[in-house]
């Protein structure tokens, strides 16, 4: 009883921690420690040929929405570049969300309720597009929404079209190919909330006369609700951090927050203003992870 | 009489669109692979089959370089994060929920929760005081990056397969005069391993698909076959990289298709 | 089919599976139930009776037959157009919803009134005393609890039917019983037509006004409980229901000559031949072994119940017979192992079944 117990406890919580070191530091050393050094960096003065002085300056987060008048050092207006592809950003992604979900909840549907021999083949299916290579599903649409590409070259041959349609390198193209791209990171939670739910919930709802659509509205869709929350995050997170999709689909000119960083440690010489836009999407994608926890904390009955 | 049963789970059109979205997902990736096996460079023009594209990437130095690349930075990166996230593992299951847990999953996870973009940003700017501090060049920058970010890979099966092992086999070994060493030699771990293998090739995976962080850590001349790929997609477009997209998608297929069939449940 | 006419069903045939692997659950199945009553569909699992119960619910449709509602043709009705509620045996409650919400959810579907809602809902929840927990969450109830708001919850939109699928089989005894007499006072109170699925034979003798006793998919014999277990139709239900001693006998003069050599008075008029006579163990009188016209037995056993003690006996042929004997009012043991006692029946109590 009492000593030898909490001896053992303490036993098992240091025996915790010493096995969960390794894992510690080599995630301190090369994920979470750097992204300090990123929040330092935010906070100095840009070199002349890239890298940074050590020197004290919010110009980087003020770049952020405001550019400096390049005649009259001093003033700043609001840089509506920057802003364009902010807004770019979170519309697409919230875009992207808003579809991926309206075709992936009847496709996690639709494999849920298969018998379920056939179930792990339809998981399998949907599995690989997730595990294959982003830059290849992105290549892959880019094969198909090119102006040569499959769906020009179909409609062309159909007759129904003369001229190619130009998809490529415009914000539809870019929607297209996230919408491609994270589509699988919508199903699969969704699939597992589906999964847990009790079917005979269903034919309550029926014997209680509710049509199709009543039983969606008010049994389905609130009880999978956490599925539908992580669906989201999972989708709108990696959206709006992209960096590959908007790279090949969009050309140089659609640039989303992901290539605008980029541009500061490449041709933009801006390393500060880099810093300062990742720590911003950082904060950004920690609150919608905030509202995750909470949500899917809510959906779990404690209320 | 017809047997119009009603079913309960049955939502109108949903059957339509899931089937719709494999196609679409599919269709893509279809078109990739069968125009790798086409003569000619064009969409449009089915110019025979041939092999010569895989020919021609077989034979560019740049792309057996990067591949090499790519598969040894996998393989280090895979061994690294798997041991470690074996640890970690058995760490935090099967004990009493310590304070400090919550932080321990936060920290193997984060790469998870970070967008990736800002993770490469971050790296970059690490790294590059380290090369300036010890000129050390090399593929280890790449490997260390690779090892963490496939952390949670490795992990999460791995934590899925203990948290599913019945606690009472190694009370039994321990019954049977074990001590903790050999009881998890003999018993954890045999049973153990299919988590582990599947940790592993997820983590060897997720190592060889890496693009962004890739992209930002290396130093010049450092091209993984991805990184490649994207330099290439910048230029023209041959089919060439069709060609070895495919195999990196056939690649992907098998290594998924033995980690299926390893957490497949055993009755 | 007359007014008084609930539920009827015509020929019903369910089959699953195809070719070699076809499987009747329901063979040609007719059955009516009349308005107001307590019917039990009664059997082992695996005879038909739930699949009966979902097809009248609309879960299911018949391969062939048809289901009648108030003299309707509902046999293609969705559920949901069908004035039947159930009540599952799994509860089936609504997890994100209240009790009291989980008690309106019908009316909601139907489209009422707010107020009616509200009124409806308390009243339901008054009659089947649960208005002090309207507003929990349904997984903080416990069992019971559980099974009265999926009772309510069934009850409130009125229906002409409901029907109640083992509902207290995840009960444990105390609470059954108190269920049981509920549920009579609940069918009395609404006058709602119940058909009650469940498998415990005791449970149906106590609560039906009628009981059809199903097995292999197949309505073996319906009657009131009291038809029932006096008058078993056959071997089948004799076994299910209660307990039976099975005799083998032949026809004989004066009724039925058993193996040991007694004649026996049956009940009714025997064919001629080997037969089987069914006598229950509470019928069996035992007397002294000298007297005239008792069987001679052996007593091999005496177990003690508490209320009474079941003797088993063996016949002079061997056959195994066990009487219910009243227990001593100090419980002590009136007879002893290996004691030589005589047996008579009950008038009228050896009955011979038909096959």
């Amino acid at each position: 009883m009492g000593t030898a117990e909490d001896a053992a406890n303490a036993r098992s919580v240091r025996n915790g921690w010493l096995l969960s070191t390794p894992a510690l530091v080599l995630l301190t050393f090369a994920a979470a420690g750097p992204l300090l050094i990123v929040l330092v960096y935010s906070f100095l003065t840009p070199g002349q040929y890239g890298n940074v002085v050590w020197q004290f300056s919010t110009a980087g987060w003020r770049g952020i929405l405001y550019s400096e008048d390049i005649f009259e050092p001093g003033t700043f207006t609001l840089a509506d570049a920057h802003l364009t592809i902010f807004w770019r950003s979170i519309s697409l992604s919230l875009q992207t969300t808003l579809i991926t979900f309206l075709v992936g909840f009847p496709t996690a549907w639709f494999i849920a309720t298969r018998p379920p021999s056939q179930r792990a083949i339809w998981l399998f299916l949907i599995t690989i597009p997730f595990w294959t290579n982003l830059l290849i599903r992105t290549f892959a649409i880019n094969e198909v929404i090119r102006n040569e590409g499959l769906l020009n070259t179909v409609l062309i041959w159909a007759g129904l079209i003369d001229q190619p349609i130009r998809i490529i390198y415009t914000d539809t193209a870019v929607l297209i190919g996230m919408t491609y791209v994270y589509l699988p990171l919508m199903v699969l939670p969704l699939f597992a909330a589906i999964d847990r739910f009790d079917m005979k919930l269903l034919e309550a709802g029926y014997d209680l006369y509710a049509s199709r659509w009543q039983v969606m509205r008010r049994i389905i869709l609130p009880i999978v609700k956490p599925g539908i929350v992580a669906g989201s995050i999972l989708v709108f997170v990696p959206s709006l951090g992209a960096y590959v999709t908007p790279r090949v689909l969009g050309g140089g000119k659609n640039m989303m927050i992901g290539n605008f960083i980029e541009l500061q440690f490449g041709q933009g010489r801006n390393w500060p203003l880099g810093a300062a836009i990742s720590i911003a999407l950082l904060l950004v994608v920690m609150v919608a992870l905030l509202f995750y926890v909470r949500a899917a904390n809510k959906g779990s009955g404690h209320g | 009489m017809a047997d119009r049963s009603f079913s309960p789970s049955h939502l109108p059109g949903f059957a339509t669109i899931a089937v719709g979205v494999f196609v679409v997902l599919y269709v893509p990736i279809l078109t990739l692979v069968v125009y790798s096996f086409n003569g000619g460079a064009s969409v449009a023009v089915w110019s025979g089959f041939s092999l010569h594209w895989y020919a021609d990437a077989w034979a560019n130095t740049a792309v057996k370089e990067a591949t090499v690349r790519s598969l040894v930075i996998a393989l280090f990166a895979s061994l690294i994060a798997t041991t470690v996230a074996t640890l970690a593992a058995l760490g935090t299951t099967r004990r009493k929920v310590f304070k400090g847990q919550t932080f321990i999953y936060v920290m193997i996870n984060q790469p998870l929760m970070v967008p990736e973009i800002v993770t490469a940003v971050a790296l970059l700017i690490f790294f590059a005081s380290i090369k300036v501090a010890t000129g050390y060049q090399g593929l280890g920058y790449l490997i260390v990056a690779h090892a963490a970010f496939c952390v949670p890979f490795a992990y999460l099966p791995i934590r899925a397969r203990l948290e599913g092992m019945d606690l009472s086999l190694e009370t039994a070994a321990a019954d049977l005069y074990a001590s903790p060493w050999q009881s998890f030699r003999h018993v954890t771990l045999p049973i153990l391993l299919p988590g582990i293998i599947a940790g592993a090739m997820l983590a060897f995976v997720i190592s060889l698909d890496d693009v962004v962080i890739t992209e930002f850590v290396k130093s010049g001349g450092q091209d993984t076959l991805p990184t490649y790929m994207l330099g290439q997609l910048r230029r023209a477009i041959t089919p060439e990289v069709n060609a070895i997209s495919t195999v990196l998608l056939m690649l992907t297929v098998v290594l998924l298709t033995a980690f299926f069939l390893l957490t497949r449940k055993r009755d | 089919m007359t007014a008084d006419t609930a539920i009827e069903a015509r020929d019903v045939v369910k089959a699953f599976g195809q070719g070699a692997s076809l499987v009747r659950a329901l063979d040609n199945v007719s059955v009516t139930i009349r308005t107001g009553e307590f019917f039990t569909l009664l059997g082992p699992s695996g005879c038909g009776k739930t699949t009966l119960l979902r097809l009248i619910a609309g879960f299911e449709t018949p391969t062939s037959g048809q289901i009648l509602l108030d003299g309707q043709d509902i046999t293609h009705l969705p559920p949901n157009k069908r004035a039947v509620n159930t009540v599952f045996q799994s509860y089936a409650l609504f997890p994100h919803l209240t009790v009291a919400q989980n008690v309106g959810f019908g009316l909601m579907m139907q489209g009422r009134p707010k107020a009616e809602i509200a009124t409806r809902t308390d009243r339901m929840l008054a009659l089947v005393k649960l208005e002090a927990l309207a507003g929990r969450r349904t997984s903080q109830l416990s069992g019971g609890q559980q099974q009265r708001v999926a009772l309510a919850r069934a009850l409130a939109p009125e229906p002409k039917v409901l029907l109640l699928d083992e509902p207290l089989s995840a009960l444990d005894l105390q609470l059954r019983k108190e269920m049981q007499i509920e549920l009579k006072r609940l069918q009395h109170e609404t006058g709602i037509t119940f058909v009650f699925v469940t498998h415990d034979q005791e449970e149906a003798l106590t609560m039906s006004d009628r009981i059809g006793v199903m097995s292999a998919g197949k309505i073996q014999q319906l009657g009131t409980p009291r038809d029932i277990y006096t008058r078993p139709s056959s071997r089948f239900v004799a076994s299910f229901i209660g307990e039976t001693n099975f005799l083998p006998a032949t026809t004989a003069p004066g009724g039925a000559r058993l193996g040991c050599g007694v004649t026996i008075e049956v009940a009714g008029a025997p064919r001629a031949g080997r037969v089987t006579v069914a006598v229950r163990p509470e019928q069996v009188r035992i007397v002294a072994a000298d007297e005239a016209g008792a069987i001679p037995a052996t007593l091999s056993d005496l177990v003690y119940f508490g209320t009474d003690t079941h003797c088993h006996l063996r016949l002079s042929d061997g056959v195994e017979i066990v009487a219910r004997v009243q227990s001593a009012v100090g419980g002590e043991a009136q007879f002893a192992p290996g004691q030589t006692v005589g047996l008579r029946f009950a008038p009228g109590a050896a009955q011979v079944l038909e096959d």
